[in-house]
């Protein structure tokens, strides 16, 4: 008997080597573990053994089914790290076929950049004055001190509607008289977004309508040193902390001082490239003090308030920091360019 | 304004670099735009630099001693050219030289600038500025490697019709540049510092920039003739529009072309040489900025009949005409001021003089004009008469009737030097309305309060001086007037900014600190508006949409696109007086249309568009003089709902519930609740698919998918177009300050699927409600999951499937209480609906 299960335990050993799929192993299992395997039944035939004999050959039995319920063990575990071997290696993904994204959407890159200045406005005290778009004469012009026969009221610049007294705002500006009469005598720090129009041929400089961010402050105290301080601290903030600002006189009929803000040319670093036009500077905002004549019809007293005011133009930013060179892509829509932002 | 170097050192010494000079003039509000080297050696600056740079040792001056024939071409001369070291001969094909070619050895020598081999100049006989080395080459069989150049080799103007003659007083072998090396600034006059569109301002304000003196122009005559007094008489009949005029008369005129100085400079500052009357007039005008007018003093007394001539400045006459120097009769305005004498006009005043009495070469005597006039009639002549003039250009700008005089006796003595004429004794001036110089006073505080830096009056009343303002201090009080060239400064509190202005620029922008406003914040307003915009671009972007901007101009053409069944007659529109083209001829009142054009234009590019629109329409009101500008979103999505991909599964296309799924997906991100869409009909959506967006029974917008044949219009005649339009107006109303949020419940929820069979015409979401109903308040949620319709349910009939949510928040619900719940659901739908539950 003895020899029985030694023999038996050798050639399951020996079949269990050659098994190498789950399947086999599963055969192997019903036929040398099973209900009716030999060992099980060695054991079962135990008791009919003489009584000397049983607890030697029931020991082995019992030795003979752990071997081999552990080699199974064993081999069981050894096929399913082959298996998952094999699966790892079919799985296997070609890492540079392209991801596959779910739609996204933008925001247009006026709207984008205009939120930026906003923020950086808000931050420093001036909240959104939204202001409308058809506009009377008086309020583009005249009031805002444009002179009778200045040049910017002439027939090429504006569009006029077929009320002579209606036209699509120029400038942003008209909203600073709105904003003023509504509050005055309050001091006031507004910016005020939004688009506006001129008659012009739409070329890849021109367009007949553009954005523009106005801003105004106006109190007591406020000095054109104040200006400097203020747009250059929105230019570092902006263009980056390093930025360098020049301000040079300029002219605009509603402000008086004016000046220009430019900044060293972020492509060429000052020294001189296409964008800035050899200059090494780059003409970002046009500012200056509020004219007493503006104050005044805005309802304040020019004798006792100041202020500044400053413009300047989303999409012209826009193009200058992407190197964008044509402004007919804003409203083109084309999504190969609304893309990129 | 072009600004040559040269001439601007007649008037004011620079000390520093040209590019610290157009530095300081650009800071100073007077741009250079451009430096343009003509011979020095050129420089780095932080302005554009063009130009060229004559290198001394190889460009200088030369004398012709000889003029001799080529021999083998007939348009060609050979010349024998003295360097200053040796001498050379030089070919050229020069047509001021031919004439010259069998004379011999010449009397005076004609002095040239020469250009000896290796030479970089201008390739005079290329358009544009191409620039070539000087190199050996043999023409028609005779060595050449240098030349004798032109204006246009040089780089000082376009002309290169000869050889440069230069004035006697040049010196063979003189480096050119030395010579006459030069640079012109390009400045930029913006309309407030238009009165220093001359030499002589820019130069004023060079020295005030600098704080050296100005080298004011001698304005002495060198009186030869007998006295002026009855050769001429004058009449101003409008002195408001005419306020001065002075004529001086000069005899025994020889018109002939200005000596080279003379055309180098008009050159340089951009004007053409014509003849040396003519060329004083341009000169006198750019280098003080007071146009004149030379008449033919002859013909005027011819049309006096041989007596002296009376020039009188007056309106028109009804119907009167005047031929202009550029050849075209013009019909005259009621206000067009004329410079005429008895005979009749004889030029539009300040703008162009006529033809008829216009100086040519057998001109003998001269009468010289300098006149002040109106600005602003001066601009409304030139957009009435659609004609421009360098006069015309300062006169709109305003030149004060101080300089008419000033110009007069620089033309005078000039035409006298150039013409060798003798001017007549004295000068006939009329001067009917001298402006009034306004005072202006300010104060310490004033300087402080405006531009916030700390300066004494003692020093702004220096400031000032230096631009020729009279100053006096009375204890705390400075009063300025402006000097008698300049009509900018103002009176009162606008005369005070115009003051400050130029304190600003004499202190120097640069100078001025900076620093932060003093004042507190002022009051500030919530914007709930501009908010939920920003949130609500931020939701559609979130939800894969791309954000558009359209023009606001357009067409009822071009919204009438997008009505299947209607046009846009009753729409009444702000239209334009003078539109650039027939497409934008008005401001649009339907945004869903511009947006649907973004569909149409991309759909060429690519299968999926999906794209919103936030922005304003115009809706003219009734008896108002300004629109409204009311607010809207306009969504279109059509295609794949999601982008192609090399997986190659047929991605579904968009239909009516992915655009209500945006839909609710906004306004459930807005915390709007009780939406409700109703079957609607709108000429631009297909009319079995169309839903107004409600409420609480209030109407926001509109949605669906775009009407067949609107799709086809544009470019989509296949594939559905979806679209919503929203007033956002309305929207923003319904946006609440605060939203409850619920606790998380801490019993589990009973999740079950039920699906009824009802009829084809039943709406689900009435389904929907009377679920809810009729299980509140276990019952928290009830979606449709799924719909059926086919074999299995019937003809007419579809199935709806819904899993619901029970739900308590005290306990675990048992089976039997959900079973309870599930049978009154079951019972009412089929009593209310006769919907049957469906068993799976």
């Amino acid at each position: 008997m003895q020899e029985h299960l030694d023999k038996l335990e050798e050639q399951a050993l020996a079949e269990l080597n050659q098994v190498s799929e789950a399947e086999e192993l599963r055969n192997w299992k019903v036929r040398h573990l099973g209900r009716s395997a030999e060992v099980g039944k060695v054991l079962e035939g135990v008791r009919d053994l003489p009584s000397e004999d049983r607890p030697a050959v029931g020991r082995r039995a019992n030795e003979v089914k752990s071997q081999l319920e552990n080699a199974y063990a064993a081999k069981e575990e050894a096929l399913r790290g082959q298996e998952l071997e094999r699966s790892i290696a079919e799985e296997k993904l070609d890492v540079t076929l392209p991801g596959l994204s779910p739609a996204r959407g933008r925001i247009h890159p006026s709207t984008q950049t205009m939120r930026q200045i906003i923020r950086i406005w808000a931050e420093m005290g001036f909240q959104v004055y939204r202001s409308r778009e058809v506009e009377t004469d008086e309020y583009n012009f005249g009031l805002l001190n444009f002179p009778p026969h200045h040049p910017a009221r002439d027939m090429q610049d504006s569009f006029y509607t077929t009320d002579p007294e209606v036209i699509l705002r120029t400038h942003t500006s008209p909203g600073q008289i709105r904003v003023m009469r509504e509050r005055a005598p309050e001091p006031i720090r507004v910016v005020l977004p939004g688009m506006c129009y001129r008659h012009e041929q739409i070329t890849a400089r021109s367009e007949i309508q553009f954005n523009q961010i106005e801003g105004l402050a106006v109190g007591y105290q406020i000095t054109m040193a104040d200006l400097k301080g203020t747009l250059s601290a929105f230019a570092r903030r902006f263009f980056g902390q390093d930025v360098r600002t020049r301000f040079r006189g300029s002219y605009f009929p509603f402000t008086e001082p004016s000046a220009e803000l430019d900044i060293e040319c972020f492509v060429c670093s000052g020294e001189g490239c296409t964008v800035c036009k050899r200059t090494g500077w780059l003409e970002i905002l046009g500012s200056g003090m509020v004219h007493p004549t503006v104050l005044e019809n805005g309802g304040y007293d020019p004798s006792v308030f100041s202020g500044f005011a400053f413009g300047m133009g989303p999409e012209r930013i826009t193009m200058l920091k992407h190197g964008i060179e044509d402004i007919r892509y804003f409203w083109a829509n084309d999504l190969r360019f609304l893309e990129q932002f | 304004m072009k600004v040559p170097l040269s001439w601007l050192r007649d008037f004011v010494d620079i000390e520093v670099s040209i590019e610290e000079l157009a530095r300081k003039l650009t800071l100073a509000g007077l741009e250079v735009e451009e430096i343009r080297y003509v011979g020095l050696p050129i420089a780095h600056a932080e302005t554009k630099v063009t130009g060229l740079a004559w290198d001394p040792e190889k460009i200088v001056v030369g004398e012709i001693l000889e003029v001799m024939p080529h021999p083998n071409a007939d348009r060609l001369v050979l010349t024998r050219l003295n360097d200053g070291k040796q001498e050379h001969t030089v070919l050229t094909g020069a047509p001021n030289l031919l004439g010259l070619k069998d004379s011999g050895p010449l009397e005076t020598p004609i002095k040239v600038a020469y250009a000896k081999e290796g030479s970089q100049i201008y390739d005079g006989k290329q358009a544009g500025w191409e620039l070539m080395t000087l190199k050996p080459v043999k023409i028609r069989g005779v060595d050449s490697s240098s030349m004798a150049c032109s204006e246009k080799e040089l780089g000082i103007s376009d002309d290169h019709s000869g050889i440069i003659v230069l004035d006697d007083d040049a010196q063979p072998g003189t480096p050119l540049t030395d010579y006459m090396g030069d640079v012109v600034l390009d400045i930029d006059m913006l309309p407030n510092i238009a009165r220093n569109a001359n030499i002589l301002g820019v130069a004023r304000e060079t020295a005030a920039q600098l704080g050296v003196p100005l080298k004011e122009p001698p304005y002495d005559v060198s009186w030869e003739g007998p006295s002026v007094d009855g050769q001429v008489s004058l009449d101003i009949q409008e002195p408001e529009l005419n306020p001065r005029f002075v004529l001086g008369l000069i005899e025994d005129v020889n018109i002939s072309p200005s000596p080279f100085w003379v055309q180098r400079r008009l050159h340089l500052a951009g004007m053409r040489p014509i003849n040396n009357v003519v060329d004083t007039t341009n000169y006198v005008m750019l280098e003080i900025g007071q146009p004149l007018h030379a008449f033919d003093y002859d013909v005027l007394v011819e049309r006096a009949r041989g007596g002296s001539p009376t020039i009188i400045t007056r309106l028109p006459e009804p119907g009167e005409t005047i031929a202009t120097l550029d050849g075209v009769e013009r019909q005259l305005d009621d206000f067009t001021i004329l410079v005429a004498d008895t005979a009749g006009a004889l030029s539009i005043g300040g703008v162009m003089g006529g033809g008829e009495s216009e100086v040519g070469d057998s001109t003998k005597r001269v009468l010289l004009e300098g006149a002040g006039w109106d600005f602003i009639n001066i601009r409304k002549t030139v957009a009435a008469q659609k004609l421009s003039s360098e006069a015309a250009y300062r006169f709109e700008r305003g030149v004060h009737p101080a300089m008419a005089e000033r110009g007069v006796r620089r033309g005078l003595e000039m035409m006298g030097e150039l013409t060798g004429g003798s001017v007549n004794e004295g000068l006939i001036d009329k001067y009917p309305r001298p402006p009034v110089a306004p005072t202006v006073e300010i104060t310490q505080s004033d300087i402080q309060r405006w531009l916030g830096i700390e300066l004494e009056l003692t020093e702004a009343a220096a400031m000032l001086e230096r631009l020729e303002f009279s100053t006096e201090i009375d204890r705390s009080r400075l009063r300025v007037s402006p000097p008698d060239h300049r009509l900018d400064i103002g009176a009162g509190v606008v005369g005070k900014a115009d003051v400050m202005e130029e304190l600003a620029r004499l202190y120097g922008y640069d100078r001025i600190p900076e620093t932060q406003i003093a004042d507190r914040i002022p009051p500030q307003y919530s914007n709930p508006r501009l908010e939920a915009g920003s949130q609500l671009r931020d939701l559609l972007a979130s939800m894969g949409l791309q954000e558009v901007v359209t023009y606001r101009l357009t067409s009822p053409a071009r919204e009438a696109k997008a009505l299947a069944s209607q046009g846009t007659e009753d729409r009444d529109y702000i239209r334009l007086a003078n539109p650039i083209g027939e497409d934008r001829i008005v401001l649009r009142q339907d945004l869903l249309a511009s947006v649907l054009e973004v569909v149409a234009r991309n759909l060429r590019i690519r299968e999926r568009v999906a794209v919103f629109e936030i922005g304003p329409v115009f809706l003219p009101i009734k008896g108002e003089q300004l629109p409204e500008e009311s607010d809207r979103l306009a969504i279109a999505m059509r295609g794949p709902l999601n982008p192609l991909t090399w997986q190659g599964r047929e991605p579904s296309k968009m239909d009516f519930y992915d655009m209500t799924g945006v839909v609710d997906g906004v306004l459930a991100g807005l915390h709007v609740g009780n939406i409700q869409y109703e079957p609607a009909a709108h000429a631009t959506f297909h009319p079995g698919q169309c839903a107004r967006i409600l409420v609480d029974g209030r109407t926001l917008g509109i949605t669906g998918v775009v009407h067949p044949l609107v799709a086809e219009r544009f470019e989509s005649p296949d594939t559905a177009i979806v679209a919503a339009e929203m007033d956002l107006g309305a929207l923003f109303e319904w946006i609440p300050e605060r939203y409850p949020v619920r606790p998380v419940p801490a019993f589990p929820p009973v999740l079950e699927d039920l699906a009824f069979v009802v009829d084809q015409k039943t709406p689900s979401e009435r389904l929907r409600i009377l679920i809810h109903e009729t299980g509140e308040p276990l019952v928290v949620g009830v979606s449709v999951f799924d719909l059926y319709q086919g074999e299995q349910v019937g003809q007419g009939k579809k199935s709806l499937a819904f899993s619901i949510v029970y739900q308590a928040d005290d306990r675990t619900l048992t089976d039997e209480e959900v079973a309870t719940v599930r049978g009154k659901i079951v019972n009412r739908l089929e009593k209310e609906l006769g919907a049957k539950l469906r068993d799976f």
